[in-house]
């Protein structure tokens, strides 16, 4: 399955809605509006995949598919990498 | 609550800032936001820069827009620069291209933490040059020219949108992208001397309109958010679409006063000076005029427009130097709300700032 890490030129900065992500090469800047999400942002790179990931934020078996989906976001807007 | 919502409540640290270096310029552009020309004698040292900088990378600001006055004619600026990406602080500095060597655009090149701005408001000299002063296209250019050659790649080309140069838009897309940069447009505000041209140059409503569609079509090109009033004509433009004024973002002035904007160098909306015992933290965070802008907005006199929720009443900074009220319609209002409020307007006073006196050259002729 897929892991991701967080993209090593992005910095993360927590808001009380979330979090705020700005990718210091293309300059961009992503709001993350979900808390839960930010937790699997932060610690994804040190799992294997993201249902371990995904897991240890305690992302209810409901949910799995919109995370999946934010995250797949977040990879195609370089705040995450895709690894090996 | 939607995001925008939020931020319309203000954040504990700013998303980015301006930060205006110097009132020095070698240019006198007709429509400067800052009335810049002469240094001034109070502007912050070397060591007061660099508190600022740790203040901003302790609140996480992710980067800061530097600007002037042509903040390049500081000696200690590319020092700045450097003290800045040392502290993870990204820097994105605006400049007319005079100092921009091959020797310093390489420097600019070399780190993702910097990116460069170049300022043009005419995409041919003739255009350019009788708003920003003869040999400033050809500055502009060669600047290009240099970041380009040292492998600079989406650099800004920034311009400020005017009645003599809107009809310009695809001329200035084609010229940002033979340096593979990227276009940035902003809106004439009538602040700084801009109040003094303000009239002759802002757009004219079928402008706005051409310009709102051009936008619309082109949502890679750059806006900083300035024409969130033309999201009124239809859909919103991209952009935050909200005045993030002592909310999201703010100035520092050469001097280190603090303004709630780049577009309100006025006392009246000043909110205190990174040389107070709390610094620059302590003007975002508790100065009294940055907690009030971060009540919810009165939308006053257009609160029966059904534009609101589009364009949220404009811009404070183009409504208070054009003299009308603050929660009324933007001089510029898509609907024409704003022209009639202008009739009976009284502008506020403004000082000459930083502005260079210009001799008066009177041709001394022998009376006969």
């Amino acid at each position: 399955m897929t892991a991701y890490a967080l993209h090593p030129q992005v910095g993360l900065r927590d808001e009380r809605f979330g979090a705020l992500a700005y990718h210091y090469g293309n300059r961009r800047l992503t709001f993350l509006n979900d808390a839960r999400l930010v937790d699997v942002v932060r610690t994804v790179g040190e799992y294997d995949d993201v249902a371990a990931a995904l897991d240890a934020a305690g992302v209810p078996a409901a949910a799995r598919p919109a995370y999946v989906a934010a995250l797949d976001r977040l990879r195609q807007a370089e705040v995450l990498v895709a690894r090996d | 609550m939607r995001v925008t919502d939020r931020l319309a409540r203000g954040l504990d640290a700013p998303i980015c800032l301006t930060w205006e270096l110097t009132y020095g310029c070698n240019l006198a552009c007709v429509h400067c936001l800052s009335s810049s020309g002469r240094r001034d004698p109070r502007e912050l040292d070397t060591a007061e820069l660099f508190a600022v900088v740790d203040e901003l990378a302790a609140m996480q600001v992710f980067y800061v827009n530097i600007g002037g006055g042509e903040p390049t004619l500081r000696p200690d600026f590319w020092d700045l620069l450097d003290y800045c990406v040392d502290s993870s602080v990204g820097v994105k500095f605006s400049t007319n291209g005079s100092r921009i060597t091959p020797a310093s655009a390489a420097r600019v090149a070399g780190t993702d933490y910097v990116d460069v701005q170049i300022s043009i408001d005419g995409a041919d000299a003739a255009t350019n040059d009788a708003v920003r002063g003869d040999g400033s296209f050809a500055m502009a250019v060669a600047a290009m020219e240099h970041l380009a050659a040292a492998g600079m790649r989406g650099f800004k080309v920034s311009v400020v949108v005017t009645r003599d140069n809107v009809d310009q838009l695809d001329a200035f897309r084609s010229l940002a992208d033979r340096y593979d940069a990227q276009l940035r447009l902003t809106r004439l505000r009538p602040s700084g001397r801009g109040a003094d041209v303000w009239d002759r140059l802002h757009p004219t409503a079928d402008q706005q309109r051409q310009l709102y569609t051009w936008l619309v079509e082109r949502p890679d090109v750059l806006t900083g958010d300035s024409f969130f009033h033309l999201s009124a004509l239809g859909e919103p433009l991209p952009g935050l679409n909200l005045c993030g004024a002592g909310r999201v973002v703010c100035l520092i002035d050469p001097v280190g006063d603090v303004y709630a904007c780049p577009f309100v160098l006025h006392e009246q909306f000043k909110a205190g000076s990174v040389r107070d015992a709390g610094g620059f933290t302590g003007v975002w965070r508790s100065s009294e005029l940055f907690t009030s802008l971060r009540e919810p907005d009165s939308p006053g006199a257009c609160a029966s427009c059904g534009s609101y929720d589009a364009c949220r009443g404009g811009c404070m900074a183009a409504k208070f130097f054009t003299g009308l009220p603050l929660d009324g319609p933007d001089p510029e209002c898509v609907h024409g709300h704003g022209e009639a409020a202008l009739l009976h307007a009284t502008r506020p006073l403004v000082g000459a700032g930083h502005s260079r006196s210009t001799p008066v050259l009177v041709p001394l002729t022998r009376r006969t």
